[in-house]
């Protein structure tokens, strides 16, 4: 199953290519995994997806921990939170198509940030699945280019960056539910 | 630069370097110098810190990791950048699968020019990243202090390991106010000293105190935490039988009544009976190696399984583990102890002294007098000279690296220093030297393949150069012997490039004034381990054994445990054809 995890980084050059390495010496596949600054600029915020079992998770986890740079490792999986990912797609729509692709990019409440003579550049920000349907109802009319950032995630409520950076022993309990070790 | 600051004092990138080092107690570095730590080598003149001249830069890191295990200490690399430091890699490598912690210090091209393929200029940060547990590029003298105080502490907390430190020309060149009291490591998100929750002890005593057939795995955990006596005392207390990984060997008395000998792929056959038949298995210090566990789907199928580790990514990595305690072994079983009831277990124990069964008659030891110098008896007369000593035995990998395990009795941690997790030839004779320099009261002997010598025998330099008295016994069967042994039981006997060709060993090291001797003779391997330890100085010893041995019993690579090729003996077969 896909596993999504959230991870604090020291925002030191060569931090991505080692949580990058990482995944692929201990031969886990990622999905997607975005990187970005944070609230704090000493802190860079990863959100890093990658098809797991529980038990793979949970060593995908410590492992992220051996890393000297990594702050935080939260597993959200199963965690109340907000996931998004962006998408650009430009689709062909000539002038009789062009009406068409415009009602579907609003029932998805996307926006057009591009009109050209034989195309219409779409943005959609959403939940994986949300783009994915649009993406389906296009493809008829021609994708002719796509990008997508990969998702970005927050857990909802009780805020856990803090911990990040004040405190040696991370906020286990609200990472991981039953890891078997404590941190 | 002015000096502003009061007190601080100025000084070169290089000049803080070794004073870091000197500050972190190092007494002693293998190195090679070279255009990108030239200064570093300048600067060598003011320090009080030995340089060991090497003669190729995978020496060094062997040295340095040699040096770790025998005393405990960080052991520290010196080398220069591009080819010098990608020597370093097989030795790092090493380290960073036996948890061993070494600093390695590179000179890396100036910082300006870095990414211009200069002459000489590698990645090595990119290189070592996948094989050390954390390295750093240095681009500025004033990173220097607090990267060489992490560096230390990385390598030596926690579960140790090695840490390459890359220092561009500049920042060793160039000279800025050093302060060691300022340059505390900052490491926010390390975290070294995990401790289990007391619910998980509570878990683990409950499963101690219900197993009938329990058995300690006893790993290189133990010796790295210093945890010797707590195992001793909590096996007598719990009346629990102890099995050795070869990492382990040393970290509980050979002669202990409790002590069963090796696990494994070459392990006695009653010890792998024994663990396939327990049902709890204590792994102290010790990761569930393939070597070590064969099959998994068959390994000890009816044993529950406490796992005591300090690092949380070993945690059901190979095995699935019903209780684990994640924290420093000694500490874990020191909160333990007190807990542990007294449990007679001698149904049990009896149990594993009948699975001992023909063993002994299979031994090459017992068996009759072929007429033929086996590398058992090297290894079997060897241990009855040297055991009373301080002795420290360093092997390479093969054949001869098993037979050491078997017949070499160690009753002290640190007494035998070996490559096991990556199994690295040419690991001795570099390795050997490094337990020298940390142990120069220490008897130090080198076992030693005649292939594996040949990776790093340049090193005989560095022990003439270094006077040394560094014994070396050369198991000299003229074949790549574990992989002929493969090919022997695997591949049809085709011996395809195995069979050696071997320079004379012993002209070899009179070449470099090395006393050196040749033993074909079983009668005459006593009286030269006796002559070569009364010889004041380091002596060569070329032991030339039966071709054509093998290592019993083995199993398999993907057998079970239990299933495992023994030594075919006349005196078993007689027996079970009556």
């Amino acid at each position: 199953m896909l596993n999504t995890f959230v991870v604090y980084v020291e925002n030191k050059p060569g931090v991505l290519t080692r949580v990058a390495s990482l995944f692929r010496r201990r031969a886990f596949n990622i999905d997607s995994l975005t990187v970005g600054r944070t609230e704090k600029p000493e802190v860079s915020r990863m959100t890093i997806t990658v098809d797991a079992d529980r038990d793979q998770a949970r060593r995908i986890e410590a492992n992220l921990y051996k890393l000297v740079n990594v702050l935080l490792v939260e597993n959200i999986t199963n965690q109340p939170s907000i996931v998004r990912d962006l998408a650009m797609i430009k689709v062909a729509a000539t002038h009789e198509a062009r009406s068409h692709v415009l009602e579907l990019a609003s029932v998805f409440r996307a926006r057009v940030v591009d009109v050209a003579p034989e195309s219409l550049t779409i943005e959609i920000t959403g939940a994986e699945d949300k783009i994915d349907g649009l993406l389906e109802v296009l493809r008829p009319y021609g994708v002719l280019e796509m990008v997508r950032t990969g998702i970005v995630a927050m857990r909802r409520g009780k805020s856990s960056s803090g911990d990040a950076v004040s405190s040696r022993n991370g906020d286990q309990a609200a990472g991981g539910d039953d890891v078997a070790y404590s941190v | 630069m002015s000096d502003k600051n009061t007190g601080a004092a100025k000084m070169t990138g290089a000049g803080i370097l070794w004073e870091c080092l000197e500050r972190e107690g190092v007494k002693h570095v293998f190195g090679y110098p070279g255009g990108a730590i030239l200064p570093a080598y300048d600067a060598l003149k003011h320090s009080k810190i030995h340089h060991v001249l090497v003669r190729h830069e995978q020496g060094a890191t062997h040295m340095a990791d040699g040096y770790a295990r025998a005393s405990g200490q960080v052991g520290v690399a010196v080398a220069t950048s591009g080819p010098g430091a990608t020597n370093m890699v097989t030795g790092i490598a090493t380290a960073m699968l036996d948890s061993s912690p070494i600093v390695c210090i590179t000179g890396q091209v100036g910082s300006k020019l870095i990414g211009s393929d200069a002459f000489q200029e590698t990645d090595i940060t990119g290189v070592t990243l996948p094989i050390t547990k954390h390295n750093y590029l240095v681009t500025h003298a004033s990173e220097v202090a607090r990267t060489i105080r992490e560096a230390f502490y990385v390598a030596r907390s926690g579960r140790p390991g090695p840490v390459l430190v890359d220092i561009t020309k500049d920042a060793q060149q160039t000279t800025c106010d050093f302060d060691w009291e300022a340059a505390k490591p900052q490491l926010p998100g390390y975290r070294p000293d995990l401790s289990p929750e007391p619910k998980e002890y509570e878990q683990a005593l409950e499963l101690i105190h219900n197993a009938k057939r329990p058995v300690i795995l006893a790993g290189h955990g133990i010796v790295i935490s210093g945890a010797m006596n707590e195992v001793r005392e909590f096996a007598e207390r719990a009346g629990i039988p102890v099995a050795m990984t070869l990492l382990g060997i040393g970290a509980f008395p050979a002669a202990h009544p409790l002590n069963l000998g090796m696990m494994g792929m070459h392990g006695e056959a009653w010890v792998n009976h024994t663990i396939q038949e327990a049902d709890l298995l204590l792994a102290f210090g010790m990761r569930f190696d393939d070597r070590v566990t064969g099959n998994l789907k068959t390994y000890a199928p009816n044993a529950k399984k406490i796992h005591v580790e300090i690092d949380p990514a070993e945690i059901n990595k190979n095995v699935k583990v019903d209780v684990a305690l994640v924290g420093d072994l000694r500490e874990v079983l020191n909160e333990l102890m007190p807990k542990v009831e007294s449990i007679d277990r001698s149904e049990w124990l009896d149990f594993i002294d009948k699975l001992k069964g023909d063993s002994a008659v299979r031994d090459i030891q017992n068996l009759p007098d072929s007429g033929h110098l086996y590398a058992a008896h090297v290894i079997n007369d060897l241990w009855r000279e040297t055991r009373d000593g301080d002795t420290v035995v360093v092997t390479d990998v093969g054949q001869h690296q098993m037979w050491e395990a078997q017949y070499y009795k160690h009753e002290k941690a640190r007494s035998l220093i070996t490559s096991g997790g990556l199994g690295t030839m040419g690991f001795a004779l570099p390795a050997a030297i490094g337990a020298k320099v940390a142990r120069p009261e220490a008897e130090v002997w080198v076992v030693v393949g005649d292939g594996g010598f040949q990776m790093t025998m340049a090193e005989l330099a560095t022990i003439v150069q270094e006077n040394l008295k560094v014994h070396i016994a050369i198991i000299n069967n003229g074949y790549l012997g574990m992989v002929r042994q493969w090919q022997e039981f695997f591949y049809d006997r085709n011996y395809a490039a195995t069979p050696l060709l071997n320079p004379d060993f012993a002209k070899l090291g009179e070449a470099y004034c090395i006393r050196s001797m040749t033993i074909t003779d079983r009668a005459q391997v006593v009286p030269s381990v006796r002559a070569a330890r009364e010889h004041d100085g380091p002596v060569l010893m070329n032991f030339r054994v039966e071709q054509e041995d093998s290592v019993y019993p083995m199993v398999a690579a993907g057998a079970a445990l239990h299933e495992m090729i023994r030594r075919p003996s006349k005196i078993v077969e007689t027996a079970e054809d009556e």
